[in-house]
């Protein structure tokens, strides 16, 4: 079953607020092996210039798993997730997260193309803090496996 | 803080260089319950050959999260990245015995305005297979 072409640029509501931890950015910087100080030691992250601890680039994932939830799960959409995979990320940052940040994401599905016999679902998300100051934009590539409309 | 590299060493092409990591069952548990990507072709290998799978597969954005840190760590300062994009081309197989090692390699492929240069990345698996290349725009010295 192909996608509901009637998504395409359909904005959803912000998602809750989420409070970045230095917990959790230490634990997310173990996780994925990176052993920057900047991650785990606000002594080292003042030194450098920055308010608090900061957060690795890739973090933000954290962030997808609570704000896609409702557009991915949005039955009209007719994604099934047993056919999807990661195809690309992309984010673009206005300065790094930091401890104590409170992030609220505001998504849309920004396209749904077809390529071959799959689908491409493309979800962008603007990030900002409760303040209304912009942090990044994080930009994801689903694809979805063999639901292309068929041809002919 | 800033970046250590200055804009003005670097030429078009050349090649940063490149840095292998291993990756093991164990990181994916630990980067599931960090990223809160808790799909079982990352942990199960029972589950992960059901759904057609060869074997436990690493979660890209755990390939893409090791690709930054080689960004970061070249350039001395992670609030140097202004956009860092991925595509992911093929699967990490994480066998329970070994694991996987990876390599990441970047070249410089374009001296931007202000300082800033694009970088082009790939990640390569020990058999040979590209299975993420990215793309980082960084701000330097």
């Amino acid at each position: 079953m192909p996608l509901n072409k009637a998504f395409e640029g359909r904005e959803f509501a912000a998602a809750p607020p989420y409070e970045v931890t230095a917990e959790s950015i230490r634990e997310f910087a173990d996780a994925i092996g990176d052993r920057n100080p900047l991650y785990r030691d606000e002594a080292a992250a003042k030194e450098a210039g920055y308010e608090a601890i900061i957060a690795p680039p890739t973090y933000l994932t954290k962030l997808n798993f609570i704000y896609s939830a409702e557009m991915m799960l949005d039955p009209n959409l007719g994604l099934n997730y047993a056919l999807v995979v990661h195809g690309e990320q992309e984010y673009e940052y206005r300065r790094p997260v930091k401890a104590g940040d409170v992030l609220i994401a505001t998504p849309k599905i920004a396209a749904i193309t077809a390529k071959g016999r799959n689908e491409l679902l493309v979800t962008e998300a603007v990030i900002r803090t409760a303040d209304g100051e912009q942090v990044a934009v994080a930009r994801s590539t689903i694809v979805s496996r063999g639901t292309a409309p068929q041809e002919g | 803080m800033g970046a250590r590299i200055a804009a003005k060493d670097l030429t078009q092409g050349q090649e940063l260089p490149s840095w292998s990591y291993r990756v093991v069952r164990e990181d994916l548990v630990r980067y599931a319950n960090a990223s809160g990507d808790g799909n079982p072709i990352h942990q199960n290998e029972e589950f992960a050959k059901s759904v057609g799978l060869p074997d436990v597969i690493a979660h890209g954005m755990h390939t893409m999260g090791r690709m930054g840190e080689y960004v970061t760590d070249w350039a001395g300062d992670p609030g140097a990245v202004e956009r860092f994009k991925t595509r992911f081309s093929a699967m990490v197989v994480v066998p329970a015995q070994g694991g996987n090692t990876v390599t990441v390699a970047g070249t410089v492929a374009e001296k931007l305005e202000g300082d800033r240069v694009r970088l082009d990345l790939v990640a390569t698996t020990q058999d040979g297979a590209s299975v993420a290349k990215g793309e980082a725009i960084v701000a330097l010295a």
